[in-house]
């Protein structure tokens, strides 16, 4: 009786630990937050909704995408064509033959919130679909360090490691994998990425550090102005513009005007406040003046997509996006005054959701990665509690570079110095003297690892070796969903006549290895989620084929239960001896599975390791619900009556 | 309900019969791998471009594509080699190109360039699937795989070494090697390509083969143990009847979940799905025809006694 106590508390067990994973998972997601983009037939933008709150199976935006929103994962970013309904694009100016058209229509959730909220100590954790399933790219990439000594070659493919993060992190797709395979190769996974194209060039291209200097206030209060003006004559002309949040321009400039302290300024935003005070006190009067108090309305759209913290200029993660679209406009350069350029600063790796700085930079040059010899971190000495114990990264640039440099630093004292690489500021320290000796530090209220960041990021500018291509698999989502499907329909179908076979030839105890079976199939889901293993195709295929391997361990058990019940044992001792002669059978022949499945993961990459793992789950799974949970059943089955004969 | 109850089948002295038929199939596999210079590997192994498109026609009216066209225009551009062919749908076409550049986006770039008409402006839709493999990484997949098979074996003999004897070791192993001969050399007749899920199912293959082989000799042993004064042979026999219910049942139920991930899987996992569907027939095969009889034969001319007996 001890040991079918302990069965009956392990099978209690897997029981509540594969509720606790997969019944997060079957709640339908309700309310999304999502970025919602609408092109025409010829890819240009129609509209652009973002950050909006949307439940699905409203269907506000067509069947279709309500379809997909239901189905999507957080981040993923999803691209259909269908045909929007007229009211969602009736702000838009399109003729009414264009709205009958198919629209591309790309979708990124934010966020998703499901409306039945179950307790929070409920597992949080997601069934991963790999790249095959989903759609996305797949690259490996080989850092050539055959003519570097073997002390560099380590330190060059790390550092070439750091650039493509680096510029995949710029790129904004969401969850990559990026990895170091073996010596000197990278393996970078792209899931649900939609323009593997341009994501390839960004990863191919050569990393550039440039020194620039930030521009003066006039000059940024020039650029913003003159931003501000273009996008209020030129509002109609921008669709995007349409989700600009407007009415916090009082915030940003007065931040901006801090250390010019420029009164007029403030004067003039009084001056305007109490014009449209007017304005609003006499609104609806006429025509003529609602369409100036329109077009006074959106004089403010571009400052308003910044706001300000530490004296520094911010950009809130919900503006990032038309942020982006504008500093991608190529009529951009003749809007800003001659000579200047914006930038984004680097995104905060531990809040990759929060504001990010951005910076508005002379186009000039003054000083490239080229002439930078090394960086490297360094924690501060000495009694200056400013720097005392505190780390910096020190660069040393070579005899040009220092020439140069002391010449910019001479020429600029107290203005700020832009350190980019790869059109991302990534600080911009003050200058406090002419630095000579092609020495120099940047010091920052730095952690370590901000600091060992940096110097790394410092040094990835100076791409020691060649990256090359060396092996690439891009799957479409069509193609995913695709397998999904037939996947799931396979699964099914094998299921389904496997579960009645057994019936049919096994009656009552068949119907228990069916049971067993499905719990299986259950208990692989779980563990897969528990370990947040990524689900394949070739994954999916293991576990069909374990829909056929695990009814063995039950046929082999009744076979021996018939073997018994024909030399006239009782049903008792006959279902025990089954189970004791099948047993030794059974760990034999899945030992050796388990061997090749173990083989098939140390060798395989990717897709057939998903293969090997829901493979090895299966079996391992298949031994407790064939053995354990059917032996369960049949024990309940006979304590509680006195039965002479036995369903098998 | 029950197939087989109590059957008497001599398979053992059928066992030459069994051999002919087994060394013809293999031998014919190996005559068509030696004409087509070696299997016919993927590019996951040789290197090159492998591009799934959809050439759904942009006027729903319109024909589907015709491959030739695709090929005209392929070798105007000067893609000589590429293998064209429709995959799973009339408007789906996979295009492969073998050889060290990899191509696809120039490839892409041409094909959307001619047929406006059927590739979709949208680069989402119009492309599949991209797999491009340098020649190294192919190279280096191949001796891998050859490895990861030849592993997989030494654990299984060391595996049943310890829990049987070496003979039955070496007996499983030969009925796995002709397992995988034989699939292979089908997969060299009809012109199927070795990929990487290929290769993954040919150690699925093997774990399976592998799986009744034990069954068999799990019964063997016992039987051994039982029947002390019959002969090797006829108990060999008896137990082969004996497991043979379980062994055509689990068979029947593998098999037909492998056909149904044939038939509905979708094309990307078809030469994955035939190759179990094989291997599984001839993986049943071999536990009952090759790896006993193989036992048999290796007890009667070495004149020698299985330890098992004497335990």
């Amino acid at each position: 009786m001890k040991k079918s106590k302990w069965r009956t508390f392990l099978i209690i067990a897997v029981v509540l630990v594969t509720i606790y994973y997969l019944l997060p998972l079957m709640f339908t997601r309700d309310t999304v937050v999502c970025n919602i983009e609408i092109y025409d037939q010829s890819d240009s933008l129609l509209k652009s909704i973002t950050g909006e709150e949307y439940r699905v199976g409203s269907k506000k935006y067509g069947d279709k995408i309500d379809e997909m929103l239901a189905k999507t994962k957080t981040n993923e970013f999803l691209e259909i064509r269908t045909i929007i309904p007229a009211d969602v694009l009736a702000d838009v100016k399109v003729s009414p033959e264009k709205l009958q058209q198919m629209q591309t229509v790309k979708i990124n959730v934010k966020n998703l919130k499901s409306e039945v909220t179950l307790p929070s100590w409920f597992s949080h954790k997601t069934l991963k679909l790999g790249l095959d399933l989903q759609g996305g790219m797949h690259l490996v990439m080989e850092v050539d360090t055959s003519e570097l000594p073997k002390k560099d070659a380590e330190y060059a493919v790390k550092s070439a490691l750091e650039i493509i993060r680096n510029r995949i992190d710029q790129f904004g797709v969401s969850e990559p994998n990026i990895q170091l395979i073996g010596d000197n190769r990278i393996l970078v996974q792209l899931p649900g990425l939609h323009d593997p194209k341009r994501a390839k060039n960004l990863i191919g291209k050569t990393a550039l550090l440039e020194f620039k200097l930030v521009a003066k206030s006039d000059d940024i209060k020039k650029a913003i102005e003159n931003l501000d003006q273009y996008f209020q004559e030129n509002y109609s002309k921008y669709a995007f513009l349409q989700e600009v949040k407007e009415g916090e321009e009082a915030a940003v400039e007065s931040s901006l005007l801090e250390d010019v302290k420029d009164e007029n300024i403030e004067k003039e935003k009084v001056e305007n406040e109490n014009i449209e005070q007017k304005k609003e006190d006499e609104s609806k009067k006429s025509e003529e003046e609602i369409e100036q108090k329109e077009e006074n309305q959106h004089s403010k759209v571009f400052s308003s997509l910044l706001a300000s913290s530490q004296n520094e200029l911010i950009v809130e993660n919900e503006n990032l996006p038309v942020i982006n679209k504008i500093i991608k406009l190529p009529e951009l350069d003749k809007i800003l005054p001659e000579g200047i350029q914006i930038l984004l600063g680097k995104a905060n790796l531990e809040d990759p959701y929060g504001p990010r700085p951005i910076f508005f930079l002379y186009k000039n040059t003054e000083l490239t990665g080229k002439y930078l010899k090394t960086a490297d971190v360094s924690i501060g000495q000495g009694m200056d509690p400013r720097t005392a114990n505190k780390p910096y990264v020190s660069l040393e640039f070579n005899n040009e570079g220092a020439e140069i440099f002391a010449r910019v630093t001479e020429k600029n004292v107290k203005e700020r110095l832009a350190i980019v690489l790869d059109n991302v500021v990534h600080s911009a320290p003050v200058i406090n003297q002419r630095i000579a000796g092609g020495r120099a530090q940047i010091t920052g209220n730095f952690t370590m690892k901000e600091a060992k960041d940096l110097a790394i990021v410092l040094r990835a500018g100076k791409l020691p070796a060649p990256v090359e291509i060396i092996e690439e698999r891009t799957i479409g989502p069509s193609l995913g969903s695709d397998s999904i499907k037939a996947g799931f329909i396979s699964a099914i179908v094998g299921l389904i006549i496997v579960i009645l076979f057994m019936m049919v030839y096994y009656k009552a105890a068949g119907f228990i290895a069916d049971i067993a079976l499905v719990f299986n199939m259950v208990i692989i889901l779980a563990v897969l989620t528990m370990f947040r293993a990524t689900l394949t195709m070739p994954g999916i295929a293991g576990i069909i084929l374990t829909i056929g391997m695990s009814v063995d361990a039950n046929v082999l058990i009744f076979a021996r239960i018939r073997e018994e019940l024909k030399k006239k044992r009782g049903i008792r001792s006959a279902i025990d001896n089954g189970y004791k002669r099948a047993i030794i059978t059974i760990l034999d022949a899945n030992i050796t599975t388990l061997i090749t499945a173990v083989v098939l993961y140390q060798f395989g990459t990717g897709p057939i390791r998903g293969f090997a793992v829901t493979l090895s789950i299966g079996i391992i799974a298949s031994m407790f619900t064939a053995i354990l949970l059917t032996r369960a059943i049949f024990d309940a089955f006979i304590l509680n009556k006195q039965r002479k004969t036995l369903s098998i | 309900m029950q197939f087989f109850s109590e059957t008497k089948i001599d398979f053992i002295s059928k066992r030459t019969i069994a051999f002919i038929i087994s060394g013809t199939i293999i031998l014919i596999g190996i005559i068509s791998l030696i004409i087509n210079n070696g299997p016919k590997y993927s590019i996951d192994f040789l290197g090159g471009t492998l591009l799934e498109l959809d050439f759904t026609p942009v006027d729903a009216n319109a024909e589907s594509i015709k491959i030739q066209d695709i090929r005209d225009v392929l070798n105007k551009y000067g893609y000589l080699g590429a293998e064209i062919q429709e995959f799973g749908n009339p408007n789906y076409i996979l295009v492969r190109i073998k050889g060290s550049k990899i191509v696809g986006k120039q490839v892409i770039d041409i094909l959307q360039k001619e047929f406006p008409k059927y590739t979709k402006k949208n680069m989402n839709e119009f492309l599949r699937r991209q797999e491009e493999v340098g020649p190294r990484i192919g190279e280096e997949l191949r001796g891998k795989a050859i490895k990861a098979i030849l592993i997989a074996m030494l654990g299984i003999i060391i595996y049943i070494w310890w829990r049987f004897e070496l003979s039955f070791g070496i007996a499983a192993v030969i009925a796995l090697f002709h397992d995988v001969f034989i699939t292979i050399g089908i997969f060299s007749i009809f012109g199927r390509e070795i990929s990487l899920p290929v290769i993954a199912a040919l150690l699925t293959i093997v774990g399976y083969s592998l799986n009744d082989t034990i069954v068999v000799f799990d019964r063997i042993r016992e039987d051994l143990k039982i029947y002390r004064r019959d002969k090797f042979k006829s108990v060999i026999n008896h137990s082969i009847n004996e497991t043979l219910s379980r062994t055509v049942i689990t068979s029947l139920t593998t098999f037909v979940v492998v056909l149904s991930l044939f038939l509905f899987g979708g094309s990307v996992i078809h030469n994955f799905a035939l190759a179990l569907l094989i291997g599984i027939i001839v993986g049943t095969y071999s536990s009952i025809f090759v790896a006993s009889p193989v036992l048999v034969e290796y007890y009667e001319r070495s004149g020698k006694k299985s330890t098992l007996i004497k335990r």
